[in-house]
C-alpha cells in the first residue's frame, strides 16, 4: 500500500441524506453552473428590452413578475409577445444541445450531431413534400408531419444500421447516407413549387421562433421535464459508451438495450424542436464542444451544462436575429450558426491535434 | 470457469473450432500462439463480447450468456486490447467508471464505490497521477490506469488481452508484475492473452498454446515450451534455456523453421 | 506490406492473376463501359437517335442534318460535362479521404460546395441575374477561397492540418458559410428564385462554354492528381508513417489541397453543387483495387464519369418530358448504395 497522500478528485459526491440518492459530478460543476445561470438571466432581461418598442431593465422585471409599470403596453409586449419567443428559444436551445451531447457521447464522434439521427432531413422531406404534392396545403398540419418525418427517419436509420447490433460507425454512415438523400429530396422538391411557396418551405427549413405562443412553449416545458430528467439518469451509462462498446458491455450495461435507449431520447429532444420551430441547425453540434471544456468529459456534468450552453446559445441568437437588421428580422438558424463558429474556430485553433 | 465445445466466428468465417478448456481458479493462464490463431477471439468469446456460434460458456457451472450482465459483470472483469477514452478524462474518473456493476439507478455514487476506485488506485502506484488526464499520460501509466478500472470492478477473474503491447520493457515488466501482484495478494484468477512467449512463460502458471483455432498444448511453462512446439507452431528454430534467475523457460529464437510441404503441423519435424 | 506489383490475387474460380494484370484489364474494362454509357446517354433527349447517327455525326458530319447538330451542339457537350464533374469531383474527393484519412470526406462535407455556393449567391444578391459561364467563375474562385480558408483554419495552433483538424475546419466552414447564404437566400426573394435551381446541381443546357472554360482546370487537376498519387497513398497511411518514411507531408499535403481547388472548383463551375459523387466513388474504388491510391485515381475518374452519366440519362429519361436534375438523381442512386456499402463493409 502506498503512503501516499491522494490527490483531491476532480468531482463533488452528491449525497443528500433525505433521499435515497446519490451522484457524483465534476467539482467545476457548481462554479459553471451559477455563472452560466447569471449569464443566461441576464441575457434574458436585455433580450426582452430589446426590440422595436424599448423597454427599460427594471420594467422588464416588473412586468414580468406582473408588477404594474409605467406603461401599460409594457405588460403586453412583455409578456404576450417577447416573453414566449424568447423562452422558446431558451428550451429548444436546451432540447438540442442535449440531444446532440447524446448522440455525441454515443457515436464516440464528436462531428455527430442530432441531424445524424435523421431529424432535420426527415422532417424536412415531410414537411416541403407536404408543401410540394398536397393540393392545399393546411398549415396546422405541419407540426405532425414534421414530427412524424423526424421520428420515422430516425427509425429508418436504426434499422438501417442493426446488424447483430448497432456499431457507431454504422449508425454515422448510414445517417450521413440517408441525410444526403433527404437533403437532395428537398433541393429538388423546392425547385418544383412556386417561388412563394418555396421560400416558405425555406424559411420553415432555416428555423425560426417568430410569432411563437404560449401553448407551444407551455408543450416544449412539458416534454423537457420529462426527457431531460431521464437523459440526466442516463449518464453513467454515456460515460460507459465513451469508453468504447467492449468495456461497457464488460461493465455490465445492456449495451444494445441502452443505445436503443439513448438514441430514442436524443431523437425525441430533438424532434419536438423541429415541431415548433423548424431545423435550427449548429446547437447540438456545438453547445457539447463548449461544455466539455468547461466541465470535462464526464456526462454527470456535461448533460447539464450543455443544457445550458444550448439554452443561452439559442437566446444569444435570438438576440441578434432581431437586432442585427433591424426591423427586419434573421432566422434563428442562420445566427446561431454565426455566433458558434468563430468561437469553435478558436476551440479548433487552441487543441493542436 | 470453463468452454464447452465453443465456436466462435466473424460473420462466416469460424476462428474457434469445438474447444473445451477450464481455467483453474487462482491461477495465472496465459493464451498464446502465432497471429490470428484466435487466442483474442477465444478471450473476446470468454468475456461475453462475441456470441458463441456453438457450445458455451460457463462460470460456475451456469452458462454467461444467459447471467444478467450486470451479476457477470461482478464475477468478470476484461480489459479488451488497445482501449480509448476520451480526451480529457482524468485517471480517478476512469477507474470510478469501473463501479458501475455496483451502482443503482438512483445509488450512483455510494462512499464504498470511493473507497473502491481509491484502493485500485493505489494498488496500481496511480496515486500521484490520479487527477491527471489519461492524455497526459505515459503508454505504461495509461496501462495501469485501466487496469486499475477492471479492479475497481472487484471481480474474482481478470481477462485481459494482451496488455504489454506497444509498451517500453521497462512497463512491460511494471504490469506484468503488478499481474503477479493481484494473483498472489488477492488470489484473482488472471487469463492474459501475450505476445511475448517469455513473459508467459515468466509469469503465469500455465500457458495454453493455440494455432488455427485449437489447443495444440497446454501445461506449466516447462512442459510447453518446447523445440518442438515452436518449430510446428511459431515455425522457428530456437533453443530452450532456464533463466537462473526464475527457472522459468526462455526461448532464443536463432531462424525461421521452413516448414516441409507435407508436414501439417501435428507432427514435431526436426533437422 | 505488400506492393500491388508483387502480390497476387484470387479471383474466384480459384485462379491466380497477378494484380499488375488484373487492374489494368479491369481499368480498360472501366474505360469501355464508359464509352457505351456515353454513346446510349447520346442517343437519349427529346428526339431518339440511332448510334449510327452519331457516328456519323462524329466522324462524318454534315452541317445541314439537323440531328448531327443537335449532337454536335447540345448532347456532345452535355455529357463531355458529365465526364469532367463525374471524373473531378470523385477524384477530389477521393484525394480529401486520403489527406484527411475521413472516409466522409468529401467536397460537400468539407466545405468546398458550401463556400462555392456563397460565392455564387452573394455575387447574384449584388449584382442581379448572371450566365451561367459567370457564376460558374463566382463558384470556381468561391470554392478555391473556401479550400484556402479551411486549410489556413486547420493549420493556425499548434499540431499543424492533422486530419482530424482539417474535418473539423471543413465541418465548421461549411456551415458557417452556409449560414449567410441562407440569410441571403431567406431575405431576398429575387436571389432566391434564380439560385434555387442551380443549388441542386444540373447539366441542363450546358454546352461548349463551360466545358471550355472551366474543362481544362479540371484536366490539370486529374493529371497532378495521378502525380501525386504516391505520396497520397503514404499520406493515407497515417501522418506518422509518412513522417517516419520521410516525406515531407507539408508540401504534399498543399498541393494536393491545390488539386482539389482545380477538380472541385471546375466541377462545380460547371454543374453546381453535385453531391455524393465525391463521398461513395472512392469507396466503390477501393473495393475494386485496394488502398494504392495509383490505381485509386485512375478508377475513381472513371467510375466517377460513368455514374453521372448514367444519372443524367436516367433523370433525362423516367419522367420525360420533364427533367430530374443530375444531383438528385445521383442521391437516389448513391445514397442506397452507400448505405448497402456500410452495412456490408463494417462489422
Amino acid at each position: 500500500m502506498q503512503t501516499n497522500e491522494f490527490p483531491k478528485p476532480n468531482w463533488i459526491a452528491l449525497r443528500p441524506r433525505f433521499l435515497p440518492f446519490s451522484a457524483r459530478v465534476d467539482r467545476r460543476v457548481p462554479a459553471v453552473f451559477l455563472v452560466l445561470c447569471a449569464v443566461l438571466l441576464l441575457v434574458l432581461v436585455l433580450s426582452v428590452s430589446y426590440g422595436a418598442y424599448k423597454i427599460a431593465l427594471l420594467d422588464v422585471l416588473r412586468a414580468a413578475v406582473g408588477l404594474e409599470t409605467s406603461d401599460p403596453n409594457h405588460a403586453l409586449v412583455v409578456r404576450s409577445f417577447r416573453l414566449p419567443r424568447i423562452l422558446l428559444a431558451l428550451l429548444i436551445g436546451m432540447a438540442l444541445a442535449a440531444s446532440g451531447a447524446i448522440i455525441q457521447g454515443l457515436t464516440r464522434n464528436d462531428l455527430a450531431d442530432p441531424g445524424l439521427l435523421g431529424i432535420n432531413s426527415g422532417a424536412g422531406v415531410a414537411v416541403v413534400g407536404y408543401i410540394t404534392f398536397a393540393a392545399m396545403p393546411n398549415d396546422a398540419l405541419l407540426p405532425w408531419l414534421a414530427l412524424a418525418g423526424a421520428l420515422g427517419a430516425s427509425a429508418v436509420i436504426y434499422l438501417l444500421a442493426w446488424k447483430g447490433g448497432v456499431s457507431s460507425l454504422r449508425l454515422i454512415l448510414v445517417g450521413v447516407g440517408l441525410a444526403s438523400l433527404g437533403g437532395a429530396l428537398i433541393s429538388y422538391f423546392i425547385t418544383r413549387l412556386t417561388l412563394e411557396n418555396a421560400q416558405r418551405a425555406y424559411a420553415w427549413l432555416t428555423g425560426s421562433v417568430y410569432a411563437s405562443t404560449w401553448p407551444e412553449v407551455r408543450l416544449m416545458a412539458l416534454w423537457l421535464l420529462v426527457l431531460l430528467p431521464l437523459a440526466f439518469l442516463f449518464a453513467r451509462q454515456l460515460n460507459l459508451f465513451n469508453l468504447g462498446d467492449d468495456i461497457a458491455t464488460s461493465l455490465g450495461t445492456r449495451v444494445e438495450q441502452h443505445r436503443l435507449t439513448l438514441i430514442a431520447l436524443s431523437a425525441a429532444l430533438a424532434a419536438i424542436t423541429v415541431t415548433v420551430a423548424g431545423t435550427i441547425a449548429f446547437v447540438g453540434f456545438v453547445a457539447p464542444h463548449i461544455a466539455r471544456r468547461l466541465v470535462g468529459p464526464t456526462h454527470e456534468g456535461l448533460l447539464i451544462s450543455t443544457v445550458f450552453v444550448g439554452g443561452l446559445l439559442l437566446v444569444v441568437a435570438d438576440l441578434v436575429a432581431r437586432w442585427v437588421i433591424a426591423p427586419g428580422e434573421l432566422p434563428l438558424g442562420v445566427t446561431t450558426a454565426v455566433i458558434g463558429a468563430p468561437y469553435f474556430a478558436y476551440l479548433l485553433y487552441k487543441r493542436g491535434r | 470457469m470453463e468452454t464447452k465445445n465453443l465456436s466462435l466466428a466473424y460473420d462466416r468465417e469460424t476462428i474457434i473450432q469445438q474447444l473445451s478448456l477450464s481455467i483453474v481458479t487462482g491461477e495465472i493462464t496465459t493464451l498464446v500462439g502465432p497471429n490470428g490463431c484466435g487466442k483474442s477471439t477465444l478471450l473476446r468469446g470468454l468475456a461475453r463480447l462475441l456470441k458463441p456460434k456453438a457450445g458455451e460458456v460457463l462460470l460456475d457451472g451456469k452458462a454467461i450468456h444467459a447471467l444478467p450482465t450486470k451479476q457477470l459483470a461482478k464475477q468478470l472483469g476484461i480489459l479488451p486490447q488497445g482501449p480509448t477514452a476520451p480526451e480529457g478524462l482524468t485517471v480517478y474518473e476512469l477507474v470510478a467508471q469501473g463501479r458501475y456493476p455496483h451502482q443503482g439507478f438512483f445509488q450512483q455514487w455510494s462512499p464504498e464505490d470511493e473507497e473502491t476506485t481509491r484502493e485500485a488506485i493505489a494498488i496500481t502506484n496511480m496515486v500521484e497521477l490520479a487527477d491527471r488526464p489519461l492524455d497526459t499520460l505515459s503508454g505504461g501509466q495509461r496501462q495501469r490506469a485501466w487496469i486499475a478500472m477492471t479492479l475497481a470492478q472487484k471481480t474474482p477473474i481478470l481477462l485481459l488481452d494482451e496488455p504489454t503491447t506497444f509498451l517500453d520493457i521497462g512497463y512491460q515488466l511494471e504490469v506484468m508484475e503488478l499481474i503477479e501482484r493481484l494473483n498472489r495478494e488477492r488470489q484473482m484468477t488472471i487469463l492474459l492473452v501475450l505476445h511475448d512467449l517469455n513473459q508467459a512463460a515468466r509469469y503465469s502458471q500455465r500457458m495454453v498454446v493455440l494455432n488455427q483455432g485449437r489447443i495444440v498444448a497446454d501445461g506449466t511453462p516447462g512442459a510447453v515450451l518446447t523445440k518442438e512446439l515452436l518449430a510446428n507452431v511459431f515455425k522457428v528454430q530456437a533453443n530452450i534455456v532456464i533463466d537462473p534467475d526464475s527457472g522459468s523457460p526462455v526461448c532464443l529464437p536463432y531462424r525461421t523453421a521452413v516448414p516441409t510441404p507435407h508436414s501439417n503441423g501435428a507432427n514435431g519435424h526436426k533437422k | 506490406m505488400t506492393t500491388p506489383a508483387a502480390s497476387v490475387s484470387r479471383s474466384g474460380n480459384g485462379r491466380l492473376i497477378g494484380r499488375a494484370v488484373w487492374l489494368p484489364v479491369g481499368l480498360l474494362v472501366a474505360i469501355i463501359l464508359l464509352v457505351m454509357v456515353l454513346a446510349i446517354s447520346i442517343t437519349q433527349g427529346a428526339a431518339e437517335l440511332r448510334l449510327s447517327t452519331i457516328y456519323e455525326a462524329l466522324f462524318a458530319y454534315d452541317a445541314t442534318v439537323f440531328d448531327h447538330l443537335i449532337i454536335r451542339t447540345v448532347r456532345l457537350p452535355r455529357v463531355v460535362a458529365g465526364v469532367i464533374i463525374g471524373a473531378g469531383l470523385a477524384v477530389a474527393g477521393a484525394l480529401m479521404q486520403g489527406l484527411t484519412t475521413n472516409p466522409l470526406a468529401s467536397p460537400d462535407i468539407l466545405g468546398i460546395s458550401a463556400g462555392a455556393a456563397f460565392a455564387v449567391v452573394l455575387g447574384t444578391f449584388l449584382f442581379g441575374g448572371a450566365p451561367l459561364l459567370v457564376t460558374g467563375v463566382l463558384a470556381m474562385s468561391g470554392a478555391a477561397v473556401a479550400a484556402i480558408i479551411v486549410y489556413a483554419l486547420a493549420s493556425a495552433g499548434r499540431g499543424g492540418a492533422t486530419p482530424a483538424k482539417l474535418t473539423l475546419s471543413g465541418v465548421i466552414f461549411a456551415m458557417f458559410t452556409s449560414a449567410f447564404t441562407t440569410a441571403i437566400l431567406i431575405l431576398d426573394r429575387n436571389t432566391f428564385e434564380q439560385i434555387r435551381f442551380w443549388t441542386v446541381g444540373s447539366l441542363a443546357g450546358r454546352d461548349w462554354e463551360q466545358v471550355l472554360w472551366f474543362g481544362p482546370l479540371v484536366l490539370v487537376g486529374l493529371i497532378g492528381a495521378l502525380l501525386l498519387s504516391r505520396q497520397i497513398t503514404t499520406i493515407s497511411l497515417g501522418q506518422d508513417v509518412a513522417k517516419g518514411l520521410g516525406q515531407n507531408t507539408a508540401v504534399i499535403k498543399a498541393f494536393a489541397a491545390l488539386m482539389v481547388i482545380l477538380l472541385a472548383g471546375g466541377s462545380v463551375a460547371i454543374a453546381g453543387p453535385v453531391a455524393f459523387v465525391g463521398l461513395i466513388v472512392p469507396h466503390v474504388a477501393r473495393v475494386v483495387c485496394g488502398v494504392d491510391y495509383r490505381w485509386i485515381v485512375p478508377f475513381t475518374a472513371v467510375i466517377g464519369a460513368i455514374l453521372v452519366t448514367v444519372a443524367d440519362t436516367v433523370g433525362r429519361v423516367v419522367l420525360r418530358p420533364q427533367e430530374i436534375p443530375v444531383g438528385v438523381m445521383l442521391a437516389f442512386v448513391g445514397a442506397p448504395f452507400f448505405i448497402y456499402l456500410a452495412r456490408w463493409k463494417i462489422r
